[in-house]
């Protein structure tokens, strides 16, 4: 929304641990203005992708780009990027006030009055120490610090993770207007695909350290489509469908398809995939079975 | 004012769910040509939802000449769905109870008439995509 440059860039960009990739080969461009979702199961490499992106970690091969500048770019680039890591750490022994002044101090864009605006709308106790705040108000505290240093970019890996249903919400809303608020781009990871539902509109799988698809949310569920009808081979359906997912009984067959053009074989029932079949779907492809694939966990 | 609300399972894409609210409360008379939509900024706090997913409903609407963004101020209804569309959606209802009831009688049971319905509103929806 503020910025026509791509919020993360990554080209060939991998990360070697000993003999294992954490992330391997991984080109993809996330456009700024957008709530992406970074989703894939646990191990896939979301935190390493986010580690690289925020310079903390330098990769073994390839580079990225965060804004249009490099991860460890110096403090003009440490300003312009928010992050909230895994479990939204804060420090126990300190006050919900300490921390606001050490934001003010670390952060030459701080924005104290939003801080404290947000913090009373959290309904939060400035005395308060961290250690005594609920998982919840940990994690908005978090998220207070991180919009009140006024970035472009947020990244948040696995934010909600730990959070009941109603603070998950809370997390959420809280974000989704702060967004809309500060015109902010936001890249968060998650192992919980319907939490990326409402939010995300734009989707990165992750599985085994590759990116298995990105887009566009809208642009994904549009050109996917679930087939239903009576049995055929894979190889009869036409070309221009690549099939993701098939399963087949002795008269009917279901194919999930990737088609940009509308399919209009009146011997199918077509249905629309939600973002959630569809990243099953890929999971499925990329390994039937793997233990991967089963900590993936799908809430409804 | 209308307050939207999401329902997850409903297998409806959000911004859809968001129009049809719209579209419902016109119908309903408890939005009226005048009144004001939520900002952008109150709909994605309040539900949840990406704020670019209430920016599509919106723009949504407004193509569907239902609605009126004034730059600065905010998103107005500027039309109140007709009479019109109100009685003739209890025509074709009445109509539609008499066709299930002789569907019934020729011995269909509910999940073939469903089955039938849903057949005949998809083809209409891929003629009207062609």
């Amino acid at each position: 929304m503020t910025n026509a440059t791509a919020a993360i860039d990554a080209r060939g960009l991998g990360k070697r641990y000993g003999h294992r990739w954490a992330l391997a080969d991984c080109t993809l461009t996330i456009p700024a203005g957008h709530v992406a979702g970074l989703v894939g199961p646990n191990g896939a490499g979301k935190t390493t992708l986010i580690s690289l992106a925020t310079g903390m970690l330098a990769p073994t091969t390839g580079t990225v780009e965060v804004l249009g500048g490099q991860p460890t770019g110096g403090s003009d680039q440490l300003a312009r990027v928010g992050y909230v890591a895994q479990d939204t750490p804060t420090y126990a022994g300190l006050s919900v006030a300490d921390h606001l002044r050490l934001g003010a101090h670390l952060n030459p864009r701080w924005d104290a009055a939003l801080a404290r605006r947000r913090i009373e709308q959290l309904g939060l106790d400035p005395r308060q120490k961290a250690a005594e705040l609920s998982g919840g108000q940990r994690a908005q505290l978090a998220l207070t610090l991180a919009l009140a240093k006024r970035p472009e970019l947020l990244i948040l890996d696995e934010p909600i993770a730990s959070l009941d249903p109603s603070a998950r919400r809370e997390f959420l809303q809280v974000l989704m207007h702060a967004t809309a608020e500060q015109g902010l781009s936001v890249v968060m990871s998650s192992h919980l695909v319907a939490d990326l539902e409402r939010v995300s509109d734009y989707l990165i799988v992750l599985i085994a350290s590759r990116v298995r698809i990105d887009g566009e949310v809208d642009g994904l569920l549009a050109t996917h489509h679930l087939l239903t009808g009576p049995r055929r081979e894979a190889a009869s359906l036409p070309a221009s469908q690549q099939v993701i997912t098939q399963s087949h009984t002795g008269r009917q067959s279901t194919f999930l398809v990737r088609s940009s053009e509308p399919v209009i074989d009146p011997a199918w029932t077509v249905e629309e995939v939600s973002l959630e079949d569809l990243v099953v779907a890929y999971m499925g492809q990329a390994s039937a079975g793997s233990p991967d694939i089963r900590m993936l966990e799908v809430r409804r | 004012m209308i307050e939207f609300h999401l329902n997850s399972r409903s297998g409806v894409a959000p911004y859809l769910q968001l129009i049809r609210q719209v579209r419902q409360a016109l119908r309903l008379g408890l939005l009226r040509a005048g009144d004001q939509l939520p900002t952008v900024k109150d709909v994605a706090g309040s539900v949840a939802v990406n704020p670019n997913t209430v920016l599509k409903a919106y723009r949504e609407l407004e193509y569907e000449g239902l609605v009126a963004a004034k730059p600065g101020v905010g998103t107005f209804v500027t039309k109140t769905l007709s009479d019109a569309s109100v009685a003739a959606h209890q025509r074709l209802s009445l109509e539609l109870s008499a066709w299930i009831g002789r569907a019934q009688q020729a011995g269909l049971d509910i999940e073939s008439i469903e089955a039938l319905f849903q057949r005949a509103v998809q083809s209409a929806a891929r003629e009207e995509a062609v």
